[in-house]
């Protein structure tokens, strides 16, 4: 049994009016893609029931909950309201979803980023569930005078066996509030303070298929997405930004410009003034803009052609064939204090009895979500409206309320779908653009980036550079690693990660490179580069040790577990559930059989532990993966046919981006704007299989949308080299060679 | 500034809009129809796939001035109730993760299927090769397309 504080406002059974609540939504999303029977139309709730901010039941057993967290395509709009629903033990077929406004009143951690939506809020939407069916049962205790402990729930409804009374959860809700003062909470029934939560083996929704909520509205075609807004007197905006890192706005002629047809007004921005109290969310935004302003995008779009801006150079401009220098002096310079040593590398390396060092590079990527950065505003005098994609709602309102100089209950942010996110829209740069044009305009905007801007805005995935060195002693055991990394304006190393702890000399260094072009946080940040590289080197280390790859691996999470190297609280990993998917994918793979060309990978990351085989053939010199066998410990999994498809989704965005992706820059200009020149995995180039497997432990939930694409791309370039003969050291793979750092 | 009449989703819509005009942007700008996406502008990523009578088109480079008198059928009215074959197979197999992309992958599959009800595994990859997937849904989307030429039958 577990107990857990409720942390809920002590308020309870609100009514809500049909049309405010979950009413407007039956009209919406729940049965907006197929026609209504006359039944359904006949049992439209009436009242809706609000228990907590995180569910509303309706009069006729509906119920309503709300997604706190923003959807960027990881699913977690269906996986949150499933948890809820569990433990308030309805019907999945009597849910609607709705998605939470930003409300830091109700909700905590309302944010996209790390993988960790699940994880942070696991306890608390079981709680939010448990608390409602707790004061449901309070409520039927009362009504039926019986006590509590004897009525038990299932399926949305309440019984007493021994009275044979029973009521649904909505016709109980029902009669609490009329009971008492109709438009009020009634008195005795108030949120408890603890409540039990279910055990594993009494969920009846979590670890079930449950399709993606939205999934009717998707197929038809609703607007689901930012850029599909478009309200009353709304007028469209778009910028013009710098076209190369490094210059700044000097002026502009915008004369023809605005005399084209539709075009209400043309004019340069200040985004963040220097008073600006700013965010990390709002990283590589730019401070000066021209903003185009006109009835249409494709007006705008053509004005933008017309339009005639220049640009100062205060400084000299890079380009990124001087980062591949630059990171290459960085590696060999010395740094002040190692990230973590244990014994003592440089003398074990000396005294091996065999050495092996390696190089590898990865370079800038775009986050290119399917939908542009876009978002409506609606600054007037005393509010300010805004709503579309963002992964990060709350940091962008504190930047608004500084920005626009409003205090922040006067800052309405509601979150759309949104069309991808990869960690791109955790930077809300572009709400506050939309937010100041619409304050400069004195109308409703929707900002709307192009293809190009967006591509061309920077906030890429840094470029890095990484040095490996091992040495076997004259038992090919791994006696010394060395792992020394350097990025640009980021530092790469995990210092605390495998293979820390099953070495006994270790030594981990990092560095990083200010540099002009702006970088941040992209599908695994740091991991989708060096696990990758790590991976790779281990299967040499490995190669050179005589020894199988997997077995190998296993020695040494052996060592970690038994007789840990250093501090074994300082591993930010467990040992054992690494052990444990390299051995289900051993299993599920029929590793060691058959005569494809074949690799192995596993990382820890997002505190989920991948294990994965992959098979391929090449074309060329291009690799076509045929079939990817992967082992994942992410705890309890919520749903898993969401789930394989995040873990299908991550390996086929891994193999890609290692494959085929780049951006470089000459003179501080993107040489890759849109997908004629930026090169993206396509349907032809994707793995014909890929087999997901889950580790079943009962361990609380854990990361998802991002662990499975690290490893992959080791797994591919491990068995690129059983294919070809060569290793690759260099991203994109497919060029074969060094394109930056 | 011109007037245009056109046939969508089986009803004529009037339309005034410059001719240069690209069908993406009368769709969802003029006409509110905003399930043919913008990804990309220059025929690369098939977000905003439509059909012009049986054909999958890019509509981000379909001039309105272009269209005429042919039929163009967008997401929206591919079927009554959303319940066309390729349509349930995308909900059976749950393909979507983010679903920007979906309604684009959706139209060129349908218009494949029709020139082509029993392909094989090479054929769906060519015909799904212009529509871009940033989420990686590809090995899903071949399953729903297999499913829905299999329901056709």
């Amino acid at each position: 049994m577990t107990l857990v504080k409720t942390k809920i406002g002590r308020r309870s059974f609100i009514r809500t009016s049909a049309l405010a609540g979950g009413g407007m939504m039956v009209g919406f999303s729940w049965l907006a893609s197929c026609k209504m029977t006359p039944e359904q139309v006949n049992n439209l709730p009436k009242e809706w029931f609000d228990i907590n901010g995180f569910l509303k039941i309706a009069d006729n057993g509906l119920v309503t909950i709300m997604s706190p967290n923003p959807e960027i395509g990881q699913n977690v709009k269906t996986a949150m309201p499933m948890i809820v629903a569990d433990e308030l033990d309805v019907d999945w077929k009597d849910v609607i979803v709705e998605q939470a406004p930003l409300n830091l009143d109700v909700f905590q951690r309302q944010l996209a980023g790390g993988s960790q939506s699940i994880r942070h809020g696991w306890e608390g939407l079981r709680m939010a569930g448990a608390t409602a069916r707790k004061m449901l049962k309070q409520a039927a205790a009362k009504a039926w005078e019986v006590p509590e402990a004897e009525i038990s729930t299932a399926m949305g409804r309440l019984e007493h066996k021994a009275s044979g009374k029973s009521a649904g959860y909505g016709e109980m809700a029902s009669a609490a509030v009329q009971e008492e003062k109709p438009d009020e909470a009634p008195e005795s029934i108030e949120a408890p303070e603890e409540v039990e939560l279910k055990s594993i083996d009494q969920f009846t929704i979590i670890g079930t298929d449950r399709k993606n909520v939205d999934g009717p509205n998707i197929i038809t075609g609703k607007p689901l997405f930012g850029i599909d807004i478009y309200e009353e007197g709304m007028l469209t905006a778009m910028i013009v930004h710098p076209p190369a890192f490094g210059l700044t706005y000097k002026s502009m002629n915008a004369d023809e410009a605005k005399g084209m047809p539709g075009i209400k007004d043309i004019f340069h921005v200040t985004v963040y003034p220097e008073d600006a109290e700013k965010q990390w969310s709002d990283g590589g935004g730019i401070p000066e803009l021209v903003a185009i302003v006109g009835e249409s995008t494709w007006q705008c779009m053509q004005a933008k052609k017309a339009l005639q801006v220049e640009w100062d150079t205060p400084e000299a401009l890079e380009s990124t064939k001087s980062y591949g220098d630059d990171l290459s002096k960085l590696l060999e310079a010395p740094v002040e204090k190692p990230a973590r040593a244990d014994g003592d590398f440089k003398k074990a390396f000396a005294g091996a009895s065999k050495t092996i060092e390696r190089t590898y590079t990865a370079p800038f990527l775009a986050h290119n979500t399917m939908e542009p950065m876009n978002f409506y505003a609606n600054v007037t005098a005393d509010k300010a409206v805004l709503k579309g994609p963002i992964q990060t709602p709350e940091f962008l309102e504190k930047t608004l309320a500084s920005v626009l100089k409003m205090p922040l209950e006067k800052i309405d942010i509601d979150m759309t779908r949104m069309g991808g996110g990869f960690g791109r829209r955790l930077y809300g740069h572009f709400g506050v653009e939309a937010a100041v044009i619409s304050q400069k305009v004195g109308a409703p905007i929707k900002l709307v980036y192009s293809r190009e801007d967006d591509m061309t805005q920077g906030t890429y995935r840094p470029a890095y550079k990484v040095n490996f060195k091992a040495g076997l002693d004259a038992n090919n055991q791994l006696i010394a690693w060395y792992v020394k990394g350097v990025g640009t304006n980021d530092d790469l190393i995990f210092e605390n990660r495998f293979p820390a702890g099953a070495v006994d000399n270790y030594l981990a260094e990092k560095n990083s490179l200010n540099t002009k072009i702006t970088t941040g946080a992209w599908r695994a940040p740091r991991s989708n580069f060096i696990a990758g590289a790590e991976q790779s080197f281990m299967d040499e280390v490995a190669e050179l040790a005589g020894k199988d790859p997997i077995e190998f691996r296993l020695e040494l999470f052996e060592r970690a577990t038994s007789n840990p190297v250093g501090d074994p609280e300082k591993n930010d990993y467990d040992p054992q559930r690494y052990a444990g998917v390299l051995k289900l994918v051993k299993e599920k793979s029929n590793w060691g059989n058959g005569d494809k060309a074949r690799g192995v990978s596993a990382y820890y990351c997002h505190n989920s532990y991948v294990a994965q085989v992959l098979d391929l053939n090449m074309n060329g010199n291009q690799p076509q993966v045929d079939e990817v066998w992967c082992a994942v410990d992410c705890g309890i999994v919520i749903n898993p046919i969401s789930a394989k498809n995040q873990i299908e989704g991550g390996i086929i965005d891994g193999i890609g981006h290692a494959t085929f992706s780049q951006m470089t820059f000459e003179n501080g200009a993107p040489q890759q704007q849109n997908f004629n020149d930026y090169r993206l995995i396509r349907h032809s180039e994707a793995p014909k299989a890929i087999h997901s497997y889950f580790i079943d432990n009962g361990i609380d939930p854990t990361g998802l949308g991002e662990p499975s694409l690290p490893p992959i791309v080791a797994a591919l370039a491990n068995a690129m080299y059983k294919a070809t003969g060569k290793r690759v050291y260099n991203q994109p793979y497919i060029l074969e060679k060094e394109v930056v750092g | 500034m011109a007037s245009f009449n056109l046939k969508i989703n089986g009803t004529t819509l009037e339309v005034e809009a410059d001719p240069s005009t690209p069908m993406l942007w009368v769709l969802r700008d003029h006409l509110k129809l905003v399930g043919t996406k913008f990804g990309c502008g220059i025929a690369q990523c098939g977000a905003c796939t439509v059909h012009l009578e049986d054909n999958a088109v890019r509509s981000c480079q379909l001039p309105v001035s272009a269209v005429g008198d042919q039929k163009i059928t967008t997401i929206e009215g591919l079927s009554e109730n959303g319940d066309h074959p390729v349509q349930k197979a995308w909900l059976e197999v749950d393909v979507p993760q983010c679903g920007y992309c979906q309604a684009g992958q959706i139209m060129t599959a349908s218009a494949f299927l029709k020139n082509n009800p029993n392909p094989t595994d090479e054929e769906i990859s060519t015909a799904m090769n212009g529509n871009i997937c940033r989420c990686g849904t590809y090995t899903r989307i071949k399953k729903a397309v297999k499913l829905a030429a299999a329901d056709s039958k």
